[in-house]
Order: structure tokens, then sequence, then C-alpha cells
């Protein structure tokens, strides 16, 4: 969505944490002092925040109604406005963004969080599949990725030495990236002497699982310019979902970002770098492409999902990587990506500004 | 800028039982979503996004459904989001479609909330043993069974007003073809005599496990104004929530109740709400959370809610403030759905379309819901008037 009569809305504080596993602390534990950091950046309690909304899934959490225990987090006594959505924290920013547009109020509290390393993940994510045909059988999460890579590299549009630089480039970006996991450097050679994982997939072509979660403080307009020296403004904001069944859908292509970039204005001027939630390299090999980024476009200069991937904040840490990098003026203009789903099913995507 | 003015357009609800077999859960939400269109006068190439809700995914062993959803609900190239807060995500998921509309993201949306119970087991995945933690292993009855007792004791209510409410939705149920519970034999004293399970809660005054689906389309202003057919306004819509215990907490009639209800009853510039209220639909999963509402939501004073009850002020017949005309969560409970259907429910009155259960001249009308320890509100007042 890009109209010239929407408030302006911007992003004016972040706090993050992922490591490979966070064994000894509940999610609510993990979360009270990221929940406080990013409201004391800007010097906000819970009761200045006009709404507040999160991202999270019961499934990792392996207990109903897991958010229930997180919301005392933020500390909700007087009550709050909030809602909470079962979709990565970038939904949550959505919703955010929209009750912001509605005029009611001037600021948002948005924290979003997963912890994967008590389960196997690409076993979980089996029951997001189709729940009569594909999900009794238990289809391995890197396995449907690697039909979708083996598509991909016979679709003639990437080869798996381009994966292999894609990956290795992220683990050089991640090296300076504290809450980057998988950031020792390799080279394309020896990245390609690796043995495959879901063939054609190697180990570094798949995602670091992350525990973690990240808070975030959005405000409209002179607001947002009273809280910060360099509000990050989200200039556009569009999402997009394709169909789930893997047969109906040419899974070299991500046509749902596609509409989405339009929509939020990808293409109207020059884009400095590009924060995109690709788990796997052959996702930024699609991303790429349907976004239209040129070869002057750094991609994931934090090192992205590749490096650290919490399920269920990635997508939303993407916006906060990219509002860091510009609020200390490294860069003017970036792609902010978000995905759901199998093979990039569902994606969002944003145009963020510096003022 | 105002917030866009936002019409109801379309409801759709699927017929509620305990096991509806005969579809998937996809053709469950269909079977609702067709109906709102078709009440709307909409095809799936005139809504612009969906937002979906449900309660916990292990009701069902899908985990973020709306990812297998996506073509089910028209959505290939659209935008969808999914909402869960609890109980109450029928009622917010609602509020949340609203938002899209009323903040001209987008001119028409379809909302749709569900839940398909038979598809696993709702007290199993309530008591997922968690590390650490004591688990009661007594479910939501257990839970809110001394908040009740406590709402007695403080009102001197006489021990049958459960049994009242319950008997009463039970009548109001038989008016609405879509209720899953169709007693027609069932008499005041089979409910008083029949099995005490969370004391003071019996068999007959808690909610069914239920599948089903509601559906809303959302218009804006010149979209209700064009509409060729029956429109509800909103008025207003409020979303609260709360520490499920902190020092000092009122359980019987939690602060963020009683905030969210200041809320929306003054953005719809309602003075006197027992007057200016013709019908309401609230969430009672549990006999004696009608009167305990009653007075949370400020249609009586502390202490007295009872008394509407007893002198048959909630009937649908003859009562002044007539409540859950469709039989309510006692009749009919697809947890992650049961929100949405009050606040459907209250559009269907002011709309003049509630069939057998219609209340007569009904203009303005009020939807509720709540979830989590009572600690998670969604409200929505509807008019028939802009």
């Amino acid at each position: 969505m890009r109209d010239g009569d929407m408030r302006e809305i911007a992003i004016v504080s972040f706090a993050q944490r992922q490591q490979a596993t966070i064994p000894t602390e509940s999610e609510v534990e993990f979360m009270v002092p990221l929940m406080a950091q990013a409201k004391d950046a800007v010097g906000l309690t819970q009761q200045d925040m006009g709404f507040t909304c999160s991202g999270s899934s019961d499934f990792l959490a392996g207990q109903a109604f897991s958010f229930v225990a997180t919301i005392d987090g933020t500390g909700p006594v007087p009550p709050i406005s909030e809602s909470h959505v079962e979709q990565d924290g970038a939904w949550a920013l959505y919703e955010a963004w929209v009750k912001l547009q509605c005029g009611d109020v001037d600021t948002a509290f948005i924290y979003s969080y997963g912890k994967s390393s008590p389960g196997s993940l690409r076993d979980v994510l089996a029951t997001q599949m189709d729940p009569y045909y594909v999900a009794p059988l238990w289809p391995d999460a890197f396995a449907i990725e690697g039909l979708a890579a083996r598509m991909l590299l016979e679709s003639g549009k990437v080869s798996e030495r381009q994966l292999a630089e894609i990956a290795s480039r992220s683990r050089e970006h991640a090296a300076s990236n504290p809450n980057a996991i998988r950031k020792t450097p390799k080279s394309v050679e020896e990245i390609l002497a690796e043995d495959y994982l879901a063939d054609p997939l190697r180990p570094s072509d798949i995602p670091a699982s992350a525990d973690g979660g990240c808070a975030m403080v959005l405000a409209a307009g002179d607001r947002a310019r009273e809280l910060c020296d360099r509000p990050v403004w989200i200039r556009g904001i569009d999402h997009r979902i394709d169909a789930h069944t893997l047969g109906v859908r040419d899974l070299t292509r991500a046509t749902s970002a596609e509409i989405a970039a339009q929509k939020a204005g990808v293409g109207n001027d020059k884009i400095d770098f590009a924060e995109l939630h690709a788990p796997f390299t052959t996702s930024e090999a699609v991303l790429t492409d349907a976004l239209g980024l040129g070869d002057d476009v750094t991609i994931n200069p934090s090192g992205g999902a590749l490096a650290a991937h919490t399920m269920m904040a990635a997508g939303h840490i993407r916006f906060g990587e990219a509002f860091e990098r510009i609020a200390r003026g490294d860069g003017d203009r970036a792609v902010v990506h978000a995905t759901a789903g199998p093979v990039l099913q569902q994606n969002m995507v944003a145009v963020l500004e510096g003022e | 800028m105002a917030k866009e003015r936002t019409a109801v357009i379309g409801v759709g609800q699927t017929k509620y039982a305990s096991t509806r077999g005969d579809v998937s859960m996809a053709g469950l939400l269909r079977e609702a979503a067709y109906r709102a269109l078709e009440m709307a006068g909409k095809t799936w190439d005139e809504i612009d996004a969906v937002v979906m809700g449900k309660a916990p995914d292990f009701f069902e062993g899908v985990m973020m459904p709306e990812i297998y959803l996506a073509e089910a609900l028209g959505c290939v190239g659209k935008p969808i989001m999914r909402v869960h807060t609890a109980g109450s995500v029928g009622g917010s998921t609602a509020c949340v479609a609203a938002s899209m509309v009323q903040s001209r993201v987008h001119q028409t949306v379809l909302t749709i909330a569900w839940e398909k119970q038979s598809e696993s087991n709702a007290m199993w995945a309530l008591s997922l043993p968690q590390p650490f933690t004591t688990s009661v292993n007594a479910g939501a009855g257990g839970y809110f069974s001394p908040i009740m007792r406590r709402y007695m004791a403080m009102s001197d209510a006489p021990e049958l007003i459960g049994c009242m409410v319950a008997f009463k939705d039970r009548q109001h149920a038989l008016k609405n073809p879509y209720a899953h519970l169709h007693q027609p034999d069932l008499t005041f004293e089979q409910v008083v005599d029949s099995p005490m399970l969370w004391d003071p809660i019996r068999y007959s005054e808690t909610c069914p496990s239920s599948d089903g689906a509601c559906a809303m389309i959302f218009t804006n202003e010149d979209g209700g104004d064009a509409h060729d057919g029956p429109v509800a306004w909103i008025k207003g819509t409020a979303m609260r929530s709360e520490s499920n215990s902190y020092g000092g907490r009122n359980m019987v009639s939690p602060k963020a109740s009683e905030e969210c209800a200041d809320d929306v009853f003054a953005q719809a510039g309602i003075q006197d709400r027992r007057k200016e209220i013709d019908a309401v639909e609230m969430y009672v999963p549990f006999s004696w959370y009608e009167p305990m509402w009653l007075e949370s939501l400020g249609f009586a004073e502390k202490g007295q809610g009872w008394r509407m009850v007893e002198d048959g002020s909630t009937n649908h017949e003859g009562g002044d403030l007539p409540v859950n005309c469709s039989g309510g969560v006692l009749s009919t409970n697809a947890i992650g759905a049961s929100g949405m259907v009050r606040f459907a429910e209250a559009a269907l009155q002011v709309m003049g379309e509630a069939g057998d259960h219609q209340v007569d001249g009904a203009r303005t009308a009020f939807g509720h819901a709540y979830g989590g320890g009572a600690q998670y509100f969604a409200m929505w007042i509807v008019a028939a008037d802009k």
C-alpha cells in the first residue's frame, strides 16, 4: 500500500537477540529485557503505547495460548489495547501499521519471538502443509525446499555455484553481526565441496536455526521525530500469498512477492540495500529476481536469515536490521522482505527510508 | 483525517455441530464464506484481503492454517492475515478486519473465524504438560468456577440463576437453525438436575464443543451506501488485554473488560447503555457469566445483574435487553468462531436478518468476546443508522 494520503509511520527503536539455543530461559524471560531495551531507547513505557501487537507460534512453544504468558512481559497493568498474530512478527508490524493509519493512536509496540530448539523444526513445519493430503506424509521442510531448488537449477535461472556465492557472501556479511550464528568465512569452493543435505541443497544453503526474538517501537509523524534522531519511515508496505499446493505454482518464481514489491513501490527510487527473509540460498536468488534488485543493491548486509533464522521473528528482524543500518547512516533507502510458508508462499515487501 | 465509516454487508455461518465430518476444514470455511459473499452480493474478485482468526492451532493440529487455506479462501495473489488472541479471537479478528477498511488500506475485506474441534481434542490441547508448571488438568470450567462462586458470594444471587440463563439460551437456540444444540424437550428441571461438572456449573450450564465457521464482509462508506441490501454500520470497536494475575485483580469484573466497554460505548456515543442497546450478543460459555458480564459491561449495577436474569429482562420474548437470542456460546461453541458469531449476530439484528430470533425493531446492537483467564476482550457496536 502506497498512497499520498497515508500517515507517515516510522520505526523509532529496535532490540533483538538471536542465538543457536537459549536453553535455560523461557520465552517470556528472554523477551522481557528486549522489550525494556526497545522502550527505553525512546524513553517510553508500556502505558505510552497506543497499540501493542505480537507474533509467535503455539506449535513452537508446544503450548496452546502460549502468547498469553508472554504478554505479561509487556506489563499490561492497567490494561492495554493489544492483539496477536500467529504469524511472523512482520505481520504484527503490519497490523500495527494499519492501526496507526486509522489515526486513533500515534505509537505502537511490536514484538515477536520463537524458540525452535526444543523440537525438530524441519519436522514441525510438516504440520503446516495440507493436513489431508501432504502433512500425513511428514514431508521434511528441507526436502521440500530441495525439490524446489532442483526445479530452479533446471530452469537455468541460477547455478549451484551462484548459490554457493550467496552462502559465502552471507557468512562474510554475518561476521560483523553479533546476532549472527553462522559467521565463519567459507569460500565458494569450500561450500561446493560440502556434501548435500537435501539434494541439491548443502548445509550452507540452509538457515542456521536460532532461538530468539525482537521488540520494536513505531510512531507516526512528528511523534516519531520527537522520539529519535533519525526515524526510518515505512514508505510502502504490502503482503500477498500464493497458492499452497506446490504443484500448482511455479516454484522458480515468487509471484506474490512480485505483486507486493510493485504495490510497495520498490522500483520507484534507488535502493541502497535489501534485507530479505531468505531462509535458503535459493530463496534469495528467487527474491532478488522477484523484487527486481540490481547488482548495485547490497543484499542482506546483516548476513540475513541464512546466518540466523529465528522462526516467527526472522521477517520482523529484517525490518529491525534495516532500521538500525539506516538510523546510523549506513544507507538511506532499503527494501525489506518477510516470508511464511513453504518455498516463499507468503511474502511481505516494504520500502524503508531515513529522515 | 477521520476513520473511514465501515459497513457490514454480508454475514455467513455454517451449521454448527459436534462433528462436521461431511466437510474438510477448507470446505467448512468455504460454506461460511460463500454465504457471506452471497448476502453481500459480492464475488471473490471483489474481495481485497482476508483476515482469518481461530483459537490454538493444536485444536486441529495444523500449524498456521492460513498457509494451507490460501486457495480455499480465494486469497491467491492477495493479502491474508491470521489473528490469534485466545477466546476473544473471533471478535478481535473482526476488529482487525474492520481496521483494514477504517484505515482506507482496503475497500472490501472478508473476515472469517472458525474451529473444527472434531479434528483434535481441545481438552488435550489445553492440557499439554509444561516444564516447571503444574497442570490443573481441569480445562476452562475448572479455571472459571471459583470466579463464578466468588460472584455468587458477592452478589447474594440465588443458586439457580445460572440454570435460568442456560435454559433461556437453549430455548433461544431453537429459533436459530445454525445453532449446534437443539433441545426442544429440555425442561428447566432437567437443567437443574444435570450432573455437576465444576461447581457451580452443571452439565447443562456449559457450552458444547462445536465445528463451525462464521464470515463477514466489510466495505467502505461508499460501498455501504451503494449496497442494495441490509447494512450494519460499525459504530465502535475496541480490544483490551491485561495480565492473568496481579495483586488486587478483580477477576469477577476485570479492569480490561470495564475499560474496553467504556471505550467502545464512548466511540458509539452511547450514554445509557441498557436503554440505547436493543440486542446483546455476549460471550457466555458458562451460565453465570451472563449476570457477571451484564454488570461488568455497565448494563446493570454491581451485584444486580442476576436480577435481570430473574425477571426475564434478557429474554428474547418480553425482555428489554435481550441477550444471546442466537442461543449464544452455551448452545454453540466453535471456539475460534464464537467471538465472531457474537459480532455477526449483533450485525444480523440491526440488519433485520436474524430470522426467528430477530429482536423487533433492533437499531443498535452490542457484540462481545473474551478469552484467556478473562483477560482478553473484544467488543463492537453496530447500528442500522450510519
